[in-house]
């Protein structure tokens, strides 16, 4: 009822297994690695999977759900495929961080901290990626995209998006 | 040691020890709010801040900073108060200080701190908590509320939870300012993993945590702490009643670090099973049957019908005619009286307690091996036991503060050996777990013996120093290989070798045990086999190591001490030897009888063959609690005259002639002894309901009413003529036992006690071994009853479950009856989990809730034995000890099948639109009450409407779960007209005056039980109708509170 996370029955919860054999003797300082090989898995942390961790693990629960919740990085809820973070940095702020966010905002038609209902993109903001020689900039997944201007942002989402339409939209 | 000075305050501290500990060892305060000495340090909240010598040097934290040779450690100072001042400014300014309605108003560290040092609230603004107004995961929770705008996120409860407890069911969800305390995923408090222990309540620095049922009835000025000791299991914790003298009312539990075996620690009973003290069933008047229905009497008219009625039958009869049955439950000052009041004023030896029910064999037993029927070690050796070896026993839900030692053993490194066939939590955490068949204990004790006799693991010089009878021992076991033992025991012989190598190794070991050695037909005899596994590995007679049986009762020790036993006296001196009976009745004025005696389960025996003609029943509900409830019943109702001396109406009491109202611990002075044979004090806190008088003076008036006079002024009269005639008890006295209490033995004046027993001598001089057989239980699984069914206590209530069941925040944990089975038996006999199934054995039958998994063994079935409408002893077994007369509640054949296999069949439209009615009237019940809760300022009428909101709340819930599994109706037996119009009632209006509305809501509380039992009727038995007719007991109750606020609560004019 507190709880931010919604709770899906349809979860299959079987690859937890492999996840907490891939740490045996776990412990619990593989509390963060098998979250993060869990949402790796799952794309989020899904209740019963979070549950069926702790129960293969033997640790309480509890453990896990707060460092789950301590982390940013960690996602209680459904979330995109991909996850856009915007930097809005001070280098970022004033080569154009703004109008790039301002874009990417219409373009996917959710705000930060918003996912997209085709369940595509999460969009985030970041205060600063760390990589200011770039500016503005923004990281998709894994990737950085650096020397933004609204249109080149726009290009690489509809790029992405178009990525999954041609495949069928796979997942 | 560590030499330093505190405040120029020369001190000297154990090395190790944090300078935090240090002060607080030598009395002086450091201000904290983080810090709580059963914690690891959290260095949190910045409180402790102290200054080494220099000044100039940035202070460090009292609570994380060892202590260290020639420190001079500053604890106050102008630099020191305005750092302190504004770490508290800061935690203000994030706290919503509602210090005038806090239940925590001057009980609260941070109101405290912030007096002290002149904190402001408003210095940083105040902050918004986003959670605010928001449902939480105790918001749904009957015992527990947390407010995350006065938490300080200390972090003590959810360290308590993990470090404390092990159970790790609170956590912090999120960081920075919008951190709070939760369970994982927000689950509701009572669905998490929380064994409502209270301890976050209890660790809680502030009034972020509390008791839901404390809410309003009174501030910490308002209260009086009245130390005292637990009344439920045999742990014996001290606590503090907190009374508001004003309402006569326990409003809360506390109990502090240090105090105690428990050193602060209590279980769900402790800290939340008091209801039942001011429980609206509580009797308060003397009953006298009349034309075979109570009627009310006076003290004196009950006194005198009793006092007669049992002398008659004593008179008529002679000794076998009348039987007395002491209780556990009382005080050692009660017992003393009873067993006096049996010998002298009953002139027999029939008297008993229920010991007999539990642990008599351990008595027998060890008494017969060691010459001493107790626990041997101290609960404190616990700690420091190496390898701990428990059989039969479930301390954390048993006796959990046994338990919580039990855990610091296994945090220190012990290793844990379990045999139990259930998986316990200490069988999940164990080293070794020896899952073995029911009742087949023996076996696998000898085998261990056998393994390390042949491996010469023994300690034979203890075994030639201290032991007789070895080679009847050694003999005994020859043949019995572990190979051998693991085709009868069902387990893997290498476990056995494992266990008993390991446990002959261990520096030291030591052996806890339950019921699930002593309540079987050859009790005694496992209890032996232990003591001989003990003696041959020298594994007793020393500091955290022995054998040691976890008592059940609060007072069965004491009980057993006072000689509330047909064969011995007060301090165990034998009825048989002419000396000791010349020595009591020199004491006592008249001669002592001679007759044997029996137990209680002779008792019943003999009142069905119609030998014992009229019985006295002290605080104990044998027509609940013994095997074969049918036959037991059928047996007390053939007696000529019964008189019990009781709080509540138990099943037995609904059988007597006289009921006496009795007192409850908080309600009388007396003592207790619990399992570390630790004399502790009880305390009157509070006056007992109506005419209910202490026992003790109710003793002595039916004594002196059958001819045998006794008064006293006081209880501790009575304990200084325990103490005179008990040697274990002889150094012993309220003054003496005030703060700590004393172990027995304790001789002498200035015998400091006895921390563990057996030392360098066994009480009876040489330790006997005993050739111990393997004996099968007396009934087995075959074609027709093919599993084995074992009976036991859960945590969250206690023996027949009248006490535990009247705390809301308990019932809301569990409040049914159940069936565990293994997962492959289910699915083959078609059971479904959370569905219902019929246990049946030769002796009777029930239909309760399957819980499916692998807890027990395949074949085995579990059932606890706490709830009276759906009874498990209408299914034990009536076959006994051989020695003791101990039933055989662990073992019996069964058979079980899915009940209502028609149940996954729709329900008929008609009954499914009467459900839906209901369900609609116990909304709008609970929306009265909380509408009504909410224009009424009195706190305390308050809080009654709130309850019987929450009610409402949970019949609802109960009703759409009975939705969900309730058998459609037999044929032609529809619902009648009059239930629907019972439904039908009239409403409330919107003009209605208060007066009126709780005039009409007591009216429809009326229609309701009609309403319930009309419906239980259709229902030939079955958990339906159990349901029902709770339902209609829980209505028929609040129509009675809603009649006394009607009387009593000051209504405003108009809503």
């Amino acid at each position: 009822m507190t709880s931010s996370s919604v709770v899906d029955s349809s979860v299959d919860v079987g690859p937890v297994a492999e996840i907490v054999a891939a740490h045996a003797p776990f412990a619990e300082a593989d509390i963060i690695g098998s979250l993060q090989d869990l949402q790796e898995r799952y794309g989020y942390l899904p209740q019963p999977a979070l549950d069926e961790l702790a129960r293969l693990s033997g640790l309480p629960v509890a453990k896990f759900y707060g460092v789950a919740t301590f982390y940013a990085q960690f996602h209680l809820q459904p979330h995109g495929k991909h996850t856009v973070r915007v930097c809005r940095g001070t280098a970022c702020h004033v080569r154009g961080a703004p109008g790039v966010m301002d874009s990417v905002t219409r373009q996917l038609g959710v705000a930060g901290g918003e996912t997209t209902p085709d369940m595509l993109f999460s969009l985030e903001t970041v205060a600063c990626l760390g990589t200011c020689f770039l500016s503005p900039v923004m990281l998709v997944d894994n990737k950085y995209y650096g020397n933004l201007t609204r249109e080149k942002a726009v290009k690489i989402l509809e790029v992405l998006a178009a990525s999954h339409t041609g495949k069928g939209a796979a997942n | 040691m560590v030499k330093l000075t505190i405040d120029n305050r020369t001190i000297t501290a154990e090395p190790g020890q944090t300078i935090m500990e240090a002060a607080q060892t030598n009395g002086i305060y450091i201000p904290h709010l983080c810090y709580e000495p059963r914690l690891k340090p959290a260095g949190g909240c910045r409180l402790c801040q102290v200054q080494l010598g220099d000044t100039q040097r940035p202070p460090v934290l009292a609570c994380a900073t060892p202590v260290s040779d020639g420190i001079h450690v500053i604890t106050e100072s102008d630099d020191l108060a305005s750092r302190r001042r504004m770490i508290l400014e800061l935690l203000l300014s994030e706290h919503r200080v509602a210090c005038t309605s806090c239940d925590a108003d001057g009980d609260c560290a941070l109101q405290d701190l912030s007096y002290r040092y002149g904190a402001k609230e408003c210095v940083y603004g105040t902050y918004q908590h986003s959670d605010t107004g928001k449902a939480n995961y105790t918001s749904l929770n009957r015992g527990i509320e947390y407010d995350v705008e006065k938490c300080v996120r200390c972090s003590r409860c959810v360290r308590f939870c993990d470090e404390v407890q092990g159970v790790c069911a609170l956590t912090f969800d999120g960081r920075g300012i919008t951190m709070k305390v939760n369970t994982a995923h927000g689950r509701p408090l009572h669905e998490s993993d929380c064994e409502l222990c209270g301890g976050c309540v209890r660790v809680c620095p502030t009034g972020a945590m509390r008791e839901r049922g404390a809410r309003g009835l009174g501030r910490h000025k308002d209260l009086t702490k009245v130390p005292t000791t637990c009344t439920y299991c045999g742990v014996g914790c001290t606590l503090e009643l907190n009374v508001n003298p004003r309402i006569n009312r326990v409003v809360r539990v506390t109990t502090q670090p240090g105090q105690g075996s428990n050193d602060g620690n209590l279980c769900v009973k402790g800290h939340f099973a008091f209801d039942f003290i001011h429980a609206p069933e509580r009797l308060t008047k003397p009953l006298i049957r009349e034309h075979g229905v109570f009627r009310e009497a006076s003290w004196e008219e009950a006194l005198a019908k009793a006092g007669r009625g049992l002398a008659a039958a004593r008179d008529q009869y002679g000794p076998e005619g009348v039987a007395f049955l002491s209780s556990s439950r009382c005080t050692n000052e009660e017992n003393y009286l009873m067993q006096k009041l049996a010998r002298m004023a009953g002139r027999t030896n029939n008297i008993d307690q229920c010991a007999t029910t539990c642990h008599a064999p351990t008595v027998a037993g060890l008494a017969m091996s060691l010459g001493s029927g107790a626990m041997t070690n101290s609960i404190g050796e616990i700690k420091d036991v190496q390898t701990l070896f428990l059989i039969g026993a479930n301390p954390t839900e048993a006796h959990p503060i046994v338990g919580l030692e039990m855990k610091k053993a296994l945090r220190k490194g012990a290793r844990l050996i379990v045999c139990d066939p259930r998986e316990t939590w200490m069988a999940r955490h164990a080293h070794i777990h020896i899952k073995h068949r029911p009742g087949t204990d023996n076996m696998l004790i000898n085998a261990m013996m056998q393994h390390i006799l042949a491996k010469h693991l023994h300690n034979q010089a203890f075994v030639a120093e201290r032991c007789e009878q070895f080679d009847v021992l050694r003999a005994n076991v020859q043949d019995c290989t572990p190979a051998v033992a693991a085709e009868v025991c069902g387990v893997e012989a290498e476990l056995i070798r494992r266990a008993a190598e390991w446990y002959a190794a261990g520096t030291p070991s030591a052996i806890f045990y339950t019921l699930g050695i002593t309540e079987h037909t050859c009790g005694t005899e496992n209890v032996m086999n232990l003591a001989n596994l003990a003696m041959l590995c020298g594994q007793i007679g020393k500091a955290s190591s022995g054998i040691n049986p976890i008592r059940g009762q609060n007072n069965v020790q004491g009980a057993c001490d006072m000689g509330a036993i047909h064969s011995v006296l007060p301090g165990y001196k034998k009825v048989g030897d002419a000396t000791v009976r010349a020595k009591f009745a020199k004491a006592w004025g008249q001669e002592l009888p001679t007759n044997v005696g029996g137990r209680v389960t002779d008792f019943i025996e003999q009142a069905g063959a119609g030998v014992l003609k009229a019985f006295y029943v002290f605080g104990e509900d044998p027509a609940l609690s013994e095997p074969n409830q049918t036959k037991v019943i059928a047996d007390l109702k053939k007696l000529e005259f019964l008189v019990v001396q009781e709080i509540f109406m138990t099943e037995t009491a609904k059988l007597a002639d006289v009921v006496l109202p009795a007192t409850c611990f908080a309600e009388k002075d007396g003592t207790f002894t619990n399992t570390e044979r630790r004399v502790q004090r009880v305390r009157k806190a509070v006056e007992p309901p109506g005419d209910a008088r202490a026992d003790w003076q109710v003793l002595c008036d039916v004594s002196t009413a059958m001819g045998y006079p006794m008064r006293y002024a006081n209880a501790s009269e009575i304990f200084d003529e325990i103490t005179a005639l008990t040697p274990s008890y002889g150094g012993m006295s309220y003054a003496r036992i005030d703060k700590t209490g004393l172990q027995w033995p304790c001789p002498t004046k200035d015998h400091p006690g006895t921390g563990f027993l057996h030392q360098g001598r066994f009480t009876r001089g040489k330790g006997l071994m005993h050739a111990i057989k393997f004996r099968p239980p007396a009934e087995e699984p075959d074609a027709d009853y093919p599993f084995m069914l074992s009976t036991g206590r859960t945590l969250y209530h206690y023996n027949i479950g009248n006490m535990t069941r009247k705390t809301a925040s308990i019932t809301q944990k569990q409040d049914e009856n159940f069936v565990e089975m293994h997962r492959a038996d289910a699915e083959r006999l078609g059971i479904v989990a959370g569905g219902f199934a019929r246990v049946t054995t030769r002796r009777g039958a029930l239909a309760i809730r399957a819980h499916v998994g692998e807890k027990v063994r395949p074949g085995a079935l579990w059932m606890p034995f706490h709830f009276v409408e759906s009874a498990t002893n209408r299914l034990t077994n009536d076959a006994f000890d051989n020695i003791t007369r101990t039933a055989e509640y662990k073992c019996c054949a069964a058979q079980v099948t899915p009940a209502h296999a028609e149940t996954q069949a729709p329900i008929a439209p008609e009954q499914a639109v009467i459900l839906a009615r209901a369900i609609m009237n116990e909304e709008a019940a609970a929306a009265f009450y909380r509408q009504a809760a909410a224009r009424l300022s009195d706190p305390v009428t308050r809080e009654v409407l709130e309850g019987l909101m929450r009610d409402e709340l949970e019949h609802k819930h109960l009703i759409e779960e009975f939705r969900s599994g309730a058998r459609p109706l037999p044929e032609g037996d529809a619902f009648g007209g009059s239930l629907v119009e019972s439904l039908g009632s009239p409403d409330f209006t919107p003009d209605m005056s208060p007066a009126d509305a709780f005039l009409l809501a007591a009216k429809k509380e009326q229609l309701a039980v009609e309403f319930y039992e009309a419906w239980a009727k259709l229902y030939h038995g079955g958990p339906e109708r159990d349901l029902l007719l709770r339902l209609a007991e829980i209505e028929r109750r609040h129509k009675v509170k809603v009649e006394n606020l009607f009387t009593n609560a000051a209504f405003p004019e108009a809503w």
